[in-house]
């Protein structure tokens, strides 16, 4: 069964409901077997990466994600979730996941009128071809709430960019079978729902 | 590059959608959740419901508005309105809405913010700011006050001196709302959304008075807002989001045209 990890941090009900209307019946749990067990993983989030990585480590949830990765089945991560699965976060100087080489920064424009968080709707650039992207173009507009942003080491990584300001950062992470957006493809309207309609016929 | 928004404000009396017209006599113009639907698939941006219910034990009703709102519209939507504590605000996110707007609660008792964007993120609280044009003077340098219960209680509170503080203790975004241009459809309060806009480091939307669409386009370029907040000129049927956003797009402005 799809498993929507639950570590206090964000709105997990927004994401079921998401699923629930592309048709994919998804169990909320903080439990680590149950993250361990699930056939397909979504690991959403918002707010603090500190506190975040806190209570998965308090949960015994950081093993199981990467217990979960290593176990080669899907796994989709959401806004933190995506920030979270790299090795470092300028946040609070924290350590993640370290399921994808690279760290997230603070966006910092010289610019004052360029605002930080960097909210609302913008565009993606594909990067590089990938099963889940298949009904995405280039140009098409998702939401996003951040003031971090993610850097990758390795270019393979980086499926889809955005542009904020001068910065042009990486909005779509992918490594083997782990997907992972920047933006919150649960309040992404029909497009977001189809990227999530995609996630429930992936198989890696 | 981010499109500005254009965000659509419901207000819900008792369940029913209301249209405010200087915030004194609302009228009955139909279901919340129908019309959330309705522009949801006409392209919106995003949504505000600002909950005006008068007694207390109504808000469960509002509780039963969100919740279902939440499983037909998957954009971002906040709800405003009685908003006094943590619970409240948490009670709201878990009913379905994204962010949570807190106004005269916040005036009266600024640590609120505070409490709101520890508890559920600096991103998920906006502070909404009703502001009424006064003499500029030493004690409102802005020459705008601050006014809480729908414009009626002057707080002796410079409005840009309230947004300053309100960014600091931690809102994500500000609604400015004028209430000299609330209702009107005369425009926006174009010096006082672009004054507050350049002052703060977080996004700014615009709220009162929209009439036509120059309107929006004055206060998304002019105006220097981040997003436009409209209600009857949509309400009423006399325009649609998707014409205003196309209206905009023809004239330079980034808005989200893909749907």
């Amino acid at each position: 069964m799809p498993v929507i990890v639950d570590y206090d941090a964000g709105n997990v009900r927004s994401v079921q409901r998401a699923c629930q209307h592309v048709g994919m019946d998804a169990e909320i749990s903080a439990d680590p077997e149950v993250v361990l067990a699930a056939d397909k993983l979504i690991f959403p989030g918002v707010g603090s990466a500190v506190s975040a990585v806190d209570t998965l480590k308090t949960r015994g949830l950081d093993e199981a994600l990467k217990g979960y990765y290593e176990s080669g089945r899907p796994l989709l991560g959401i806004c933190l979730g995506l920030q979270i699965v790299l090795e470092h976060t300028e946040e609070g100087d924290k350590d993640c996941l370290g399921l994808v080489e690279g760290a997230c920064e603070r966006f910092d424009f010289t610019d004052r009128s360029i605002k930080v968080p960097h909210i609302g709707w913008n565009e993606i650039n594909i990067e590089c071809r990938h099963p889940m992207l298949s009904e995405i173009q280039s140009g098409d507009e998702f939401y996003f709430v951040h003031s971090y942003y993610a850097r990758p080491v390795r270019e393979e990584n980086v499926l889809g960019t955005t542009d904020y300001g001068d910065i042009k950062f990486c909005s779509i992470i992918g490594k083997d079978n782990l997907f992972a957006t920047q933006f919150h493809l649960e309040k992404s309207g029909e497009l977001g729902l189809k990227l999530l309609s995609a996630f429930k016929g992936w198989s890696v | 590059m981010l499109s500005k928004r254009i965000i659509a404000c419901l207000d819900v009396r008792d369940g029913k959608l209301a249209k405010s017209v200087k915030f004194v006599d609302t009228k009955d113009i139909g279901d919340p959740v129908e019309k959330a639907r309705e522009y949801y698939d006409d392209g919106l941006d995003e949504l505000v419901f600002y909950d005006i219910t008068a007694s207390s034990d109504a808000r469960n009703i509002m509780l039963d508005v969100v919740e279902k709102v939440a499983g037909e519209v998957y954009i971002p939507f906040s709800v405003g309105g009685g908003i006094r504590t943590v619970e409240d605000a948490n009670k709201l996110l878990w009913a379905g809405a994204e962010k949570i707007n807190v106004n005269s609660a916040a005036v009266k008792r600024p640590e609120l913010i505070a409490e709101c964007a520890h508890a559920i993120g600096n991103q998920n609280t906006v502070l909404s700011m009703d502001i009424l044009k006064v003499e500029m003077s030493r004690e409102f340098p802005s020459g705008y006050e601050v006014v809480i219960n729908g414009g009626r209680t002057p707080m002796g509170l410079d409005a840009l001196e309230w947004a300053l503080k309100g960014e600091e203790l931690g809102a994500g975004e500000l609604v400015v709302n004028s209430i000299d241009a609330d209702g009107t459809r005369e425009g926006y309060e174009i010096n006082l959304t672009r004054m507050i806009a350049e002052a703060v480091s977080i996004p700014v939307i615009a709220s009162g008075g929209a009439g036509k669409p120059e309107h929006l386009l004055e206060v998304l370029t002019e105006g220097k807002a981040d997003a436009a907040l409209v209600a009857s000129m949509v309400h009423y049927g006399d325009y649609t989001v998707s014409g205003l956003k196309a209206w905009l797009s023809e004239r330079g402005v980034k808005v989200r045209m893909r749907y």
